[in-house]
């Protein structure tokens, strides 16, 4: 067990140090996006789930308007009720310690806790990786953010080309198999067509209602 | 107007993650709820990518930021880090704007 703490301890470490250069563009972008520092901060403290913090200031710096960025970080973070879901037998979490796990339920934390054999083991990953990705998603954050606040025109440095970057970098590990390569082609392709037609933000949520339908609709294997 | 989005936005963002660990699990156990919210995060994804490199407001362009996710993209293929990738996209961009 002592082994296997100190394996899992360097592995939360690892994904920690990663996602804390992650919340460096994140504070660039948000910056960027024109949300103070202390709301930058305050998403990376509360919402604490990266896709939906970069969705939130990504529409908001497009000029798509402030309820769209919203509705699109809540459609993101759908998929942590189902990550939940799936820790609630292995963590056994009660009272206190509820609110706690639950603002921890994240992809990492999710990969980390259900990749142990022994439920001992989850939930120590579980909490390691929480506590420590974090403490540095939340420096990373401030720091990326006062750094772009230095900068005198961020345009200069190509921080608008930063967000659909960001968004690659988060989509590509979700497009291993065939079915969701065509799903994003598809979204991409529709978020274009009817992008001209309507508000802008609104591409996002006509693309999220269609994956809803076909979803619902189509059979599961 | 910032600030209701962003408290709104975090506090159900966090409701979610707390309706996961305690709602009883046979409300979230619908396969096809099982099925389709992940291919939720995917279609967004794919669309924020799109509908951020080639429109500005409401209107497509083709300008630096496509050249910008090109050589993101490379990046990803590559297997760069997160902040690598984010950090050449954004490169490109300020270079072809200097040029």
């Amino acid at each position: 067990m002592v082994d296997a703490r100190r394996g899992i301890v360097r592995d939360a470490l690892g994904i920690a140090v990663a996602s804390g250069a992650y919340a460096i563009s994140f504070g660039a972008i948000s910056a960027t996006s024109g949300l103070t520092l202390v709301q930058t901060c305050f998403l990376s403290l509360v919402m604490f789930t990266g896709a939906s913090q970069f969705a939130l200031v990504g529409v908001i710096g497009a000029g798509g308007g402030v309820w769209a960025g919203v509705a699109t970080a809540c459609l993101l973070g759908m998929r942590n009720a189902l990550y939940g879901l799936r820790l609630s037998s292995l963590l056994e979490v009660r009272g206190w310690r509820l609110p706690v796990a639950s603002h921890f339920v994240i992809d990492e934390t999710t990969a980390m806790a259900i990749a142990r054999d022994e439920p001992q083991k989850s939930r120590f990953a579980f909490w390691v990786t929480g506590l420590a990705l974090f403490a540095l998603w939340n420096l990373g954050t401030l720091a990326g953010a006062l750094a772009t606040r230095a900068l005198p025109d961020p345009k200069v440095l190509g921080l608008d080309a930063a967000p659909p970057a960001a968004f690659l970098a988060l989509l590509a590990p979700r497009l291993r198999a065939r079915e969701p390569q065509a799903i994003a082609a598809a979204a991409a392709v529709i978020a274009l067509v009817v992008l001209p037609f309507v508000p802008a933000g609104v591409p996002l949520l006509v693309v999220a209602v269609l994956v809803g339908l076909y979803g619902a609709r189509s059979r599961p294997r | 107007m910032i600030w209701a989005g962003v408290v709104v936005a975090s506090a159900a963002c966090y409701g979610l993650k707390l309706a996961g660990l305690s709602l009883p699990r046979r409300w979230l156990q619908d396969p096809r709820l099982q099925r389709t919210v992940p291919m939720i995060p995917v279609a967004l994804l794919a669309a924020l990518v799109a509908t951020q490199t080639f429109a500005t407001g409401r209107h497509l362009v083709l300008d630096a930021r496509a050249a910008a996710l090109g050589v993101a993209a490379i990046a990803v293929v590559l297997r760069a880090p997160f902040l690598v990738v984010v950090a050449v996209g954004a490169a490109t961009a300020a270079l072809l704007r200097f040029l």
